[in-house]
């Protein structure tokens, strides 16, 4: 080979192009929104019409966000929504219950212990595990500072 | 007979032609540019089957039969199958081909596997190792999701160099030479790293590599790219197609005018979402057996390099923070012997 590694990358980072920022971000910012705004939609009406308190209409809103991202999975439209919403499908708690329910599914042919079980953290793992430990130390840290304030 | 000329490069003396070829490709790949030439497109990705595994391995038992067929042959009168697929452990011709009863030698090149299968069917039919010889490859577009990436219906984004892995199988029979198109030499790949770490971007990983082999290739043979009237890589996509063209640049020669990437030939990508381009074992085979072979036959095309290229990486050895070995087999395909 008579092209040096240093020589090739500099080559091979001139062509590899990023995002287009200015429709991926505004896009995220749109459907990211609308997926709260349908939150904000349940909360309001877990509230009003079946006269929940806040704490009990959070609870049911995210159980029914869940929900519908599963269903959406399921019928694989999550993955097309996902396809222009970007950080904005995958922050909110939809994208968690995305990334549960698709392992779930895909990986069904493998049975339901091998496949179906094992596999379904197979993303959110991680998420859960650092979640866990980020939220312990946070523990520790809020009880130290309790001792001196 | 093959005669070793330098370098991995081998002219066969007496010439192998590849007398029947067929493709086998999923909806989206009809769907391309290409979509007539195809000899079957599924309707849906699962072809009936439960899995995708078999879907792909169903794919590719089809592209053997149509080859069989439009040859006139039986299976019986294949002396050696060569095939191979990215499926861990090549499962994807292993159980596509286990009722072929057939000697069989399995392959992994990755994306470069149909060079690499048409290389061998070629140098035995060469050397007249027996009567046809199959060279078999396939690729599918959830098999590989699966196993390399996320389920298919995770909600991730790829980013602008990841490649579309196609849905599509080809088979290309070779006998000892009677009629075009000709196989009349081969040159090996060699494993070229170029220190590309992003799984995200194969055309970088593997574009060193194209250009070394078809370098290699021409310099060992005495040849200038204007000799031929296309040089087909593998699947560069855009990103690696870009990157070939330059080096060449910087050594004076320009490919461009020749050059044509089966990444970005099968699909449409103002149309089609496949962001740089097509990729998989498939994907260079069903253009190799739907498009260019059948344009040599009919005389559209005269003289062909055809240099498949594949990435040498697992998800384990990706996730260890190794870098990309690429690698890319030649084949010189020609009307006159």
């Amino acid at each position: 080979m008579d092209i040096s590694k240093k020589e090739y990358e500099q080559t091979a980072k001139k062509y590899a192009g990023s995002s287009k920022m200015y429709i991926t971000i505004p896009m995220a910012f749109l459907i990211g929104g609308l997926i709260c705004c349908i939150g904000e939609f349940f909360l309001n009406m877990y509230q009003q019409l079946a006269g929940l308190d806040f704490d009990q209409a959070s609870a049911y809103t995210s159980i029914t966000l869940v929900f519908l991202s599963a269903l959406f999975t399921g019928f694989g439209w999550y993955g097309r929504i996902a396809k222009h919403g970007g950080a904005g499908t995958l922050v909110p708690i939809t994208g968690f219950a995305n990334a549960v329910v698709s392992p779930a599914l895909e990986f069904k042919t493998e049975g339901y212990v091998l496949g179906t079980g094992a596999k379904m953290f197979v993303i959110a793992g991680p998420v859960i595990v650092y979640g866990i430990a980020a939220a312990f130390i946070y523990g520790i840290i809020y009880y130290i500072y309790g001792f001196f304030s | 007979m093959a005669e070793y000329i330098k370098d991995g490069t081998i002219r066969l003396n007496n010439g192998a032609s590849a007398c029947s070829y067929a493709a086998a490709v999923g909806k989206m790949e009809g769907e391309g540019p290409l979509g007539e030439c195809f000899d079957y497109i599924s309707q849906g990705a699962e072809l009936g089957e439960k899995t995708w595994e078999k879907a792909e391995s169903k794919l590719q038992q089809y592209a053997f039969e149509i080859a069989l067929s439009k040859g006139k042959l039986q299976k019986q009168d294949i002396s050696v199958i060569f095939a191979g697929d990215l499926l861990n452990q090549c499962t994807g011709s292993a159980y596509g081909l286990r009722d072929s009863d057939t000697p069989f030698i399995g392959l992994y090149g990755a994306c470069s596997t149909m060079a690499e299968s048409l290389m061998l069917a070629s140098l035995y039919a060469d050397m007249r190792l027996g009567y046809y010889f199959a060279a078999i490859t396939s690729s599918h577009f959830c098999s590989a999701e699966r196993q390399f990436r996320f389920p298919i219906n995770y909600g991730g984004v790829r980013p602008p160099t990841a490649q579309w892995t196609a849905t599509a199988s080809g088979c290309c029979i070779t006998r000892s030479a009677d009629k075009p198109p000709f196989i009349k030499a081969v040159t090996a790949g060699k494993i070229t790293d170029m220190g590309v770490k992003d799984a995200n971007n194969m055309g970088a990983a593997m574009a060193g590599a194209a250009y070394d082999s078809l370098s290699r290739h021409m310099e060992n043979l005495k040849r200038t790219p204007d000799e031929y009237d296309g040089i087909f890589t593998g699947d560069l996509g855009q990103v690696g197609t870009d990157i070939l063209h330059e080096l060449f640049e910087k050594r004076g020669i320009d490919i461009s005018r020749v050059h044509k990437d089966c990444g970005l030939m099968l699909y449409d990508r103002e149309k089609q979402d496949v962001h740089a381009g097509g990729s998989g074992c498939g994907c260079s085979a069903s253009v190799l057996c739907a498009h260019i072979l059948p344009q040599i036959a009919e005389g559209k095309l005269h003289n062909v390099l055809f240099a498949a290229t594949g990435a040498l990486m697992s998800t384990t050895m990706s996730q260890q923070g190794e870098s990309i070995p690429g690698i890319s087999h030649v084949v010189e395909i020609s009307d006159t012997l």
